[in-house]
């Protein structure tokens, strides 16, 4: 793979690069037939996407001047490989009066930090609680 | 005379009451009232723009300082706002930005660098200078993806899966490049997932699937590899409101990496009217609090949103310059370069005047998705609720396209086609309920469903038995992997690749880009086709090949279908009438000579008028009516001439009484006197759509009246306004040409003798 950033000329990577793009089990998008998945070669596993996709799109959105939309997807890559009821636990907990204190959510994103190497999701949480302390909003709200 | 004066007079004029039974009526209006949140663009309590940086960091926004931020304003500062830009963008008059806008040689990616440096009450500030007509333009100008499109609602009243594939793979033919659809009962999610992905796995690959559901749910049945996209994903403009729908920034901004990180595309919803309808409108203009929405969405990363009203758009369109807001508030989303599915969903109106007139900016101005929900199927069947456009108006739309040659993202489709996609579909998803030991659709089930304009007409499952599909796929952890390997099984393997097509897209995160679609197995969005408009010839076009798609709706009338049609009534009238030529029509002296002028075409090509009667029958008619006014009918082929007024007025100048009657084969009819100009007769018969017999007789019988100098009551054909230049003018127009073809400069007219035979038709 080329250390160069990607850019706009490179999208759609699946038709213009096709050398980068791959699984999480190194699998090619060619290899993805439907021969493979009726005998079970193919798995659900292989049709998720990959932290290293997230971070490609988002040089090719930063190319493509859309910084915001690149920041979303480094914090999407860092999910990646966070289980889907660590993830639901992490949005329950944002939302307004469910956690009590700001403690609740610091710790959430120490765990992130920690067990997953999260780390701008981690400051994102973290930003949210300064908010949400200044807002008032760790009060029960049903 | 006091008797006449002290009657008591009408209270109403009666227009008033013919006013009240129109559709319109049922619309309520609101008086423009900013304190209680209705003022679409203005409100006294709107903040002016404005803007403070210390050391970097925005120190106040919009009149409001750092440490006085609300949740919203802490965002928007923080992630959306570009300090490198705002003093740049902030210092510009809003006005000489509203130029640029509607100005085609600056180009979209200044405008866009610029409004990185805008707050919200800027950028409303900005757009509110514009026009209705400049807001159009500059919103076709600033859309992010060059190629239009346009997305679906796909639901139906019984969450029938065999229904909810037939009528998916409908909206797939019909060219929507996302289907969405939602259940009447929760716990269908999962059955209406399945449904849909195979339905839309039919015919092509490539449309963009979603099941609106409750948060976690529907981030599950993503997982599950269903659904490619999400877009209910809401925010508000303000505080209290955004807590009122159980969110923050951070919640919602977290969702939308999470989305991200399942590889699923996903846009935020916001619209005018929304913190109007929750009650926490903070007394702002709705255009002021979207432009907050949206700031804020860019601020969270998400690559567009479904805006311009949505659910708020019925109340927004009750205030003045309500429509207007909703293309300004949309302007505004594509300004901050998200793709943009531009409301026209909710339907907003009962007048259908407004519904054309709602979405005409959009066809013309075109959008990444027109409707954010257009009711591909019937508004009964809508279980969002009836759209802007149904499946019972979704012809006008395609009729509309062609009309101004616009691409409105869809493709008329033939008959036969959609019967065999809808068959095609229905067995499909049966084949999996089957394979998956889900249920057993019966033939008859299928066949209803089928050939069913909605749910009323089907026979097919239960509630209870639909309920029962959905939690078992949902217990039983069904994926598509299972589905896909039950079409291969069952013999659809197009469809379990075309499936499987749809799913692979989230290895490479291709479609998570700005306004992603896919067409013709490519992802086309704002990064390989962003909207390069510079003015006349650039930006999208209409190419010849998508043009004689959207111009090729059904049953457009030609040439030879007009004489195969004549040529059918040719030999019924060759047992009716005899015409035979006598040779050049002499003028005579007598008094009660009434000339019946023919024109060209007339029982020799053309054989019946416009409103079906057979030539002989008016013939007929007409002399019988001369009789009866006690004069004598004589018939002359005119050659020279084929239009109304020239062939009565020859006729007349033939007849000894110096009246005649002139008439055309679709039987537009006048009764001429000798002395008068050519287009001043004495009674013309226009409506020959509506013409009958009756008046045919009655016409003869005042030409026989005028040639004794008399002054017969006209002869009146009622009309109730009926649009006929819209139904006949295509056949009216071809069949004249038939008859001027056959004139010929200088022919002199024929003395025609007429014999009826046998009875009358």
């Amino acid at each position: 793979m080329s250390k160069d950033h990607l850019s706009a000329a490179d999208y759609p990577l699946a038709e213009k690069r096709p050398d980068v793009v791959r699984t999480k089990a190194g699998k090619s998008i060619e290899d993805i037939t439907l021969d493979g998945v009726l005998s079970g070669q193919i798995t659900l596993e292989d049709l998720r996407i990959t932290s290293t996709a997230l971070r490609q799109q988002a040089e090719i959105a930063r190319a493509a001047g859309r910084p915001t939309l690149a920041q979303n997807f480094e914090r999407g890559a860092e999910l990646v490989d966070v289980p889907q009821d660590v993830i639901m636990r992490t949005y329950e907990l944002l939302r307004p009066g469910r956690a009590n204190s700001k403690t609740e959510l610091l710790t959430a994103a120490k765990e992130l930090r920690e067990a997953y190497g999260a780390a701008a999701i981690a400051s994102f949480i973290e930003e949210a609680a300064e908010v949400y302390e200044r807002r008032a909003l760790f009060k029960r709200r049903y | 005379m006091m008797a006449e004066e002290t009657r008591p007079r009408a209270n109403r004029w009666k227009r008033f009451s013919d006013w009240d039974d129109r559709p319109l009526r049922l619309d309520q209006f609101a008086v423009e009232d900013p304190d209680n949140g209705f003022a679409a663009f203005k409100s006294p309590h709107d903040p002016k723009p404005g803007f403070a940086i210390e050391a970097g960091r925005i120190a106040s926004m919009d009149g409001a300082l750092a440490r006085d931020f609300d949740m919203i304003d802490v965002f928007i500062a923080r992630y959306h706002l570009d300090p490198e830009v705002v003093p740049e963008a902030m210092g510009m008059p809003s006005a000489d930005i509203a130029r640029m806008l509607v100005d085609m040689n600056v180009p979209r990616a200044e405008l866009v660098r610029l409004a990185h440096g805008m707050t919200p009450a800027k950028l409303a500030d900005v757009v509110s200078q514009l026009s209705s007509l400049e807001i159009a333009f500059a919103y076709g100008k600033m859309r992010a993806r060059k190629t239009p499109g346009n997305q679906a609602h796909v639901t139906n009243a019984k969450d029938d899966p065999l229904q909810m594939a037939a009528d998916a793979a409908t909206a797939v033919a019909f060219g929507f490049d996302e289907i969405e659809t939602t259940m009447r009962v929760a716990r269908n999610a999962w059955s209406n997932a399945v449904a849909c992905a195979v339905g839309a796995s039919v015919g092509r690959w490539g449309t963009l699937f979603q099941c609106s559901s409750e948060e976690a749910e529907e981030l599950k049945i993503g997982m599950a590899g269903f659904t490619s996209y999400a877009e209910t994903v809401s925010v508000y403009g303000t505080e209290k409101s955004f807590l009122d729908g159980d969110d923050t920034p951070w919640s919602k901004a977290f969702l939308a990496a999470a989305y991200a990180s399942r590889g699923i595309k996903m846009r935020c919803t916001s619209g005018a009217g929304s913190e109007l309808l929750m009650g926490f409108h903070d007394r702002k203009s709705l255009l002021y609090l979207e432009a907050r929405c949206l700031c804020l969405q860019r601020a969270m990363g998400v690559q567009g949103t479904q805006n311009g009203g949505i659910d708020g758009a019925p109340v927004t369109c009750t205030v003045p310059g309500g429509m207007r807001e909703l293309m300004a508030e949309n302007l505004i989303a594509v300004w901050l370069d998200l793709e943009c599915a531009s409301g026209n969903d909710a339907r907003a109106t009962e007048s259908e005047i407004r519904v054309g007139a709602k979405i005409l900016p959009y066809l013309i101005a075109g959008s990444d998705l027109i409707c954010s929900g257009f009711g591909s199927i019937l508004k009964y069947d809508n279980s969002f609720n009836a759209s802007l456009l149904n499946g019972e108006e979704l012809e006008d739309y395609l009729v509309l396209q062609r009309d101004f040659e616009s691409d409105g993202g869809l493709t008329p489709v033939s008959e036969t086609r959609v019967m065999d996609l809808r068959a095609r579909a229905v067995d499909a998803v049966s084949a999996v309920l089957v394979e998956l030991g889900l249920a057993e659709p019966t033939i008859d089930m299928k066949q209803s469903v089928i050939a069913a304009s909605g749910s009323d007409e089907t026979r097919t499952f239960s509630g209870r038995e639909v309920g029962r599909i959905s939690e078992t796929i949902k217990d039983r952890n069904i994926t598509v992997i299972e589905v896909i390997k039950a079409l291969a099984k069952r013999g659809f393997e197009e469809e379990a690749q075309n499936l499987l097509n749809l799913v692979r897209l989230r290895i490479s995160g291709d479609y998570l880009q700005t306004s992603a679609v896919v067409r013709d197995g490519r992802v086309v969005s704002a990064v390989n086709d962003p909207n390069n408009y510079q003015g006349p010839g650039t930006g999208y076009r209409l190419s010849e090949a998508r043009r004689e798609q959207i111009v090729g709706i059904r049953d457009v009338l030609t040439r030879p279908e007009v004489l195969r049609v004549e040529s059918n009534y040719r030999s019924a009238e060759s047992s009716r009438i005899l015409y035979s030529t006598l040779g050049p029509a002499q003028p005579t002296k007598n008094g009660r000579d009434v000339v019946i002028g023919i024109s060209p075409a007339f029982g020799v090509k053309l054989f019946q008028t416009v409103a079906g009667h057979p030539l002989s029958a008016v013939l007929r008619a007409l002399i019988a009516g001369i009789a009866e006014g006690g004069c004598t009918a004589r018939v002359v082929r005119m050659r020279h001439t084929a239009d109304t007024s020239f062939l009565g007025l020859s006729a007349a100048r033939l007849a000894g009484s110096g009246v005649g009657v002139g008439i055309q084969a679709k039987g537009t009819a006048v009764i001429h006197q000798k002395d008068r100009l050519p287009h001043n007769n004495l009674e013309l018969f226009s409506n020959s759509p509506i013409t009958k017999l009756d008046h045919y007789q009655r016409m003869g019988f005042n030409a026989a009246a005028y040639a004794l100098g008399e002054l017969p009551e006209p002869v009146i054909v009622p009309t109730r306004g009926e649009a006929m230049g819209s139904r006949y003018h295509a056949r009216v127009s071809l069949i004249y040409a038939i008859e001027t073809e056959m004139t010929a400069e200088g022919a002199e007219p024929e003395e025609i003798d007429v014999a009826f035979l046998g009875a009358a038709a």
